[in-house]
Parts: structure tokens; sequence; C-alpha cells
């Protein structure tokens, strides 16, 4: 077995976000402990999917997008420049709303995708395969057609497939943004149970417009909002537990109760 | 129930029309039909007066019309051959596309992923223009500004990789002016815009969270591009050549202009002054052709419809196979 690398913690420090002269999102601080779910949730247009995206340079490739604060890895500045982001994006691996497998590569293919993207040299590939594929609970499921193309997978398998083609750069950090909004409740179930084996040996952050499941899959909760024309930001972050059942701010209340959103 | 036991009648099937709901409808089913119709029974009528015209050529000059290499119409019975032409056309189609692709599919890229928004619609405009230039004026242009210039090129080649075959010359006395490498530059300039605007076509459809999930997973710009983007249009890409290469085969004026037509095969000593384009010898030759002559003339023009009609034909396949993964 590989031995995996061991689970970080990452935290914004001020965080503000702006698209050209509008700005997003205002002052997140947030801090996400080694080996916890932490749950993202709010109403549509309130930055919690750009915030995500902040967390691993991936913000920085939209065309207008500008940044201020920081975010740390186990204390170093994601954003520093002794840091690229390509070094970056390996430690804190994505996975995205829609299943992205590549069209053409077969299953292997995909899993080793990443280390060929960024220009690493292979060593035992089928080992990081066959572990990526157990850790992502998909191992049983596909172990006789690793050759196959991945798109021959149904929308859950390939979501499961797109965790552990992340899982194959053994990052510390795994961001998830909205991981089940495109699957049936089965799948999403099992993604569910993925994510709560994977809490072991790393750290995650994870969007969802689902209150049940952020209620069953994470450690704390962050409540963001935007009020109108106004920037996005944190109303109120704190155990899941206390989110939810003894929220602190009104807004919040309304909000996990489903008065509004 | 004893309803049960009765045998249920098959179901009977009710009449189902998409047909027209209205007059108007009708008037407009009507039009298109006739104008869809129009365009096929064009191409067919161009093919029929085609064949006819160029029947007694096919007949007296037999199999050798397309291979042979020989003209001659002092001779009788007098003799029509096209094979060096066919060639040519063939191997400037080939020169035009490898100078070509790598400079669309980088224009492409750019235009798609790298230029801001609105640099981006000035460039497609550009290269839309380029499209837009009448070929006489290419030609011209490449007669008296760009044929100097390539010649250097030429030469250069020549000193330096000459021991390449492609690159050999008989003599290097001959100049290196009105070769097929010429020629391929200006057909390449020629199709640039085709195989960009398909390429730019294709990029702009790819699944932007495909590009993103190669960048997430550490992918820098140039291995996001060679082991997600092209693989997944390369397809299509192939396609845009194929249509690239079917304008380059037609391109009369521009190649007329640059090129020295002879009558001997040049297999692939891309710098010799000695070439051969169907429709360029068309031209050259149809001011002063004696009947008999205008007959071949119709029947290379034949060879080379069919010749274009089959390649049209193949890159429509390749684009259609290109992205099984795609439900129209």
């Amino acid at each position: 077995m590989n031995s995996l690398a061991k689970a970080s913690t990452l935290s914004s420090e001020n965080i503000s976000v702006w698209f050209g002269q509008r700005q997003v999102l205002s002052d997140v601080n947030l801090v996400f402990p080694a080996n916890k779910v932490t749950a993202l949730i709010g109403p549509s247009g309130c930055g919690k999917s750009t915030f995500i995206r902040t967390l691993n340079r991936m913000h920085e490739l939209i065309p207008g997008a500008g940044l201020a604060g920081s975010v740390y890895l186990d204390g170093k500045d994601i954003y520093a420049e002794d840091f690229d982001a390509v070094s970056v994006r390996i430690k804190i691996g994505m996975v995205f709303q829609k299943p992205n497998p590549f069209p053409t590569m077969t299953i292997r293919d995909n899993i080793l995708s990443g280390l060929r993207l960024s220009g690493r040299k292979i060593e035992n590939g089928d080992e990081v395969v066959e572990t990526s594929l157990r850790r992502a609970s998909i191992w049983n499921e596909v172990k006789d057609r690793l050759n196959d193309q991945a798109i021959s997978l149904s929308g859950g398998q390939q979501q499961r497939l797109c965790i552990a083609r992340s899982l194959a750069m053994n990052p510390q950090v795994l961001l998830m943004d909205e991981p089940c909004s495109a699957l049936d409740p089965g799948s999403t179930r099992r993604i569910e149970e993925t994510i709560q084996e994977l809490s072991s040996s790393m750290t995650i952050v994870i969007v969802t417009h689902n209150m049940q499941q952020a209620q069953r899959v994470s450690d704390q909760t962050a409540f963001f909002l935007a009020d109108d024309n106004t920037p996005g930001g944190v109303v109120e972050f704190g155990a899941t537990e206390q989110i939810f059942n003894g929220p602190i701010d009104q807004r919040t209340n309304d909000y996990v109760n489903g008065h509004f959103g | 129930m004893s309803e049960s036991s009765v045998t249920k009648p098959a179901p009977v099937r009710r009449k189902l029309s998409a047909g027209p709901l209205s007059t108007g409808d009708k008037w407009f089913f009507r039009t298109t039909s006739i104008a869809a119709n129009f365009a096929f029974v064009l191409v067919a009528f161009i093919l029929i007066f085609l064949f006819i015209q160029a029947l007694p050529a096919l007949t007296s000059q037999g199999l050798p019309f397309v291979y042979g290499t020989e003209w001659n119409n002092q001779q009788d019975p007098i003799v029509m051959q096209i094979g060096p032409m066919i060639w040519g056309s063939l191997l400037i189609g080939a020169i035009g596309v490898v100078f070509a692709t790598p400079l669309a599919v980088s224009l492409a890229y750019l235009i798609v992923f790298m230029l801001p928004s609105r640099l981006a619609k000035v460039a497609t405009t550009l290269v839309d223009l380029l499209a837009a230039l009448p070929s006489v004026i290419i030609g011209l242009w490449g007669l008296f500004v760009f044929s100097p210039v390539a010649s250097e090129w030429g030469a250069i080649l020549n000193k330096y990789l000459g021991w390449v075959p492609i690159f050999q010359v008989k003599s290097a006395d001959n100049g290196f002016g009105g070769s097929p490498f010429i020629a391929g530059w200006i057909v390449a300039i020629m199709i640039v815009p085709i195989i960009t605007s398909i390429t730019r076509e294709v990029f702009s459809q790819l699944d932007r969270d495909l590009i993103n999930g190669a960048l997430a997973l550490g992918g820098s710009r140039f291995s996001t591009f060679r082991r997600v983007i092209f693989p997944t249009s390369a397809g299509a890409v192939v396609g845009g050549v194929l249509l690239g290469l079917g304008r380059a085969l037609g391109e009369t004026v521009a190649i007329f202009y640059v090129l020295q037509i002879t009558f001997n095969i040049n297999w692939g000593q891309i710098l010799e002054p000695n070439g051969g384009a169907v429709a360029s010898m068309i031209l050259s030759k149809f001011g002063e052709a004696t009947q008999e002559e205008v007959s071949g003339l119709i029947a290379a023009g034949l060879v080379l419809f069919i010749l274009t009609l089959g390649i049209n034909f193949i890159a429509s396949i390749i684009v259609n196979r290109a992205q099984p993964w795609r439900k129209n």
C-alpha cells in the first residue's frame, strides 16, 4: 500500500472575492480542521461555490477574478509566490457538481490521468488504480472492466470514479462542490458513505443544498448568505449539531428550517 | 368478472400526423422542400453535364487519362493525360494541410482559451476576413510579394536540409520559385480560416468542467491541451482539415499564379519548380483549347469533382463519428 498523506488543516483568512468590479464575497474566515468534514450551506448565489474555488486556486482561472485575504494549508499561504498553483491543486483535490470523467480515456486511464497531467512518474500504476478505486468504494463494480471507456459507467459510478481520480493524487484535502446534485438517492447515499470513510484520512469541505446531507455527513457547518446587492459572507459557523438544532442567528434558523432559500 | 373471459379486441391505432397545420404552414413546407430539392437536382445536373461533355475524351483516352503524363494537342490522335495534375493537386493539398493545421489549431486555442472576449472577437473576425479575400488577390500577392520571400525559404531549406529527399532539387540554378512548396503555402493561407473556425467551434463547445477537472488535478495548460482538449476534439479537427483539403484541391487562380505547371509528375521534391494542379491546369488551357481538348478539360473537372466529393464525404463521416459520447 502507498502510505497515505496526512490530513491537513485548511483555513481561510479574510477572503474577499471580486468578479471584475463586483464584489461577491466579503471577509470569510473559516477553519477546516484535519479529518473533519465541513459543510458549506446557503441559498444559490451566496458565493459558496466561488469560495470553495478559492481554496485550491481554481478561482484565479476565471477572467477578471480578484481576491483578497489568504488561504493557509498547515500554516502555509497557498497564494504565496513560492507555492505554485499546480502543487496546491495536487495537495487539495476537487470533485465537481457534474461527473466529469475524461471521455476519451478508459476507467484506468482516468484514475492515472492526474499523475500524467501533472507530469509525475507513474510507479506501480495497478496499485494506484486499485487503491484509489477501493477508497472511493467502486472497485468491486469496475475491477473487471478497467479498460472500458469511463463514460460507459452510470452517473453515480462516474462521480465515484471522479472521486477516485482525485484520490489517486493522494490529496490532504478534498473539496466537493455539490457532488450529489446530479445523482439519484442511491448513488447519493453511497457517496455519503464514502465521504465518511475518507474523513479518517483527509480533510473534506463539501458544498451542499441538501440540509439532510449536511447533517448526515458533516462535523461542522458554515451558513453563507448574500443580502440583496451585497457581497456574500458567512452568517454563522459552528458544529453541525448546533447550526441545525440551536442556531444563534435568526437567519440561520429560518434557512435550515426551510423558511427561505 | 365475466368480461375478463371475452378476448379484448386489438387496440385500434389512430391516425397521427406531423404534417402542415395551416395553409401558411403548407406553403412554408412547399417552399423549403422545393429549395432543398433544387440544390440536390442542381448537383445532379452538373454531374450529368460534366459526364456527357467528358465522355468523348474519356472514351478516346481510356484509363491512362488519370495516370498518364503527356498532353499533346499537335499529335493525331490527340493525347490528354492528367496524372501529374491529379498527383500535384494532392501534393499541394497535403503541403497546405501540413502548414495550415498547426497554425489553425493554435489560433483556435488562442481565441477560445486565452484571449479576453473582446480581443477574441476581433481575432475571429480577422481570420474570417481572410476567408473572404478573393483568391485572385491572394494569387497576385503570392506572385509579387510572397513568392520571392518563400523562394528564399526554399533555398535555405535546401541548403541545410537538402539531405532529406523532399528538400532535394536537381539544380539550385533553376531557382526556387514556382514550386509546390510555395503553392502549398498559398493554399495553407486560404484554408486556415476553415480549419480555425471548425476547431474554434469544437473547442468552445467542450465541457468547461472537463478542462477544469484536468486543471484541478494539477494539469498545466499544455498537459491539459495534450491529454484532454486535443484528444476530445481530434475527430472534429480532422474533419475540419479534410474540408480544408477539399477547398485546397479546388483552388484554381491563386495556384495558377504561383506554380510552375509541367506534365512531369513531381512525386515529392517540393522545392523543385515543377508541379501540377487540376483546376489551375484547366484554367491555363481553356482559353485556346480545341473542341477535343475542351472535352478533356471537362473530364479533368469531373475527376476533380469526384475527388473533392469523396474527401468531403469522408470528412462528414469522420466528424459524425468523432464524438460517440455526444448524443446530437
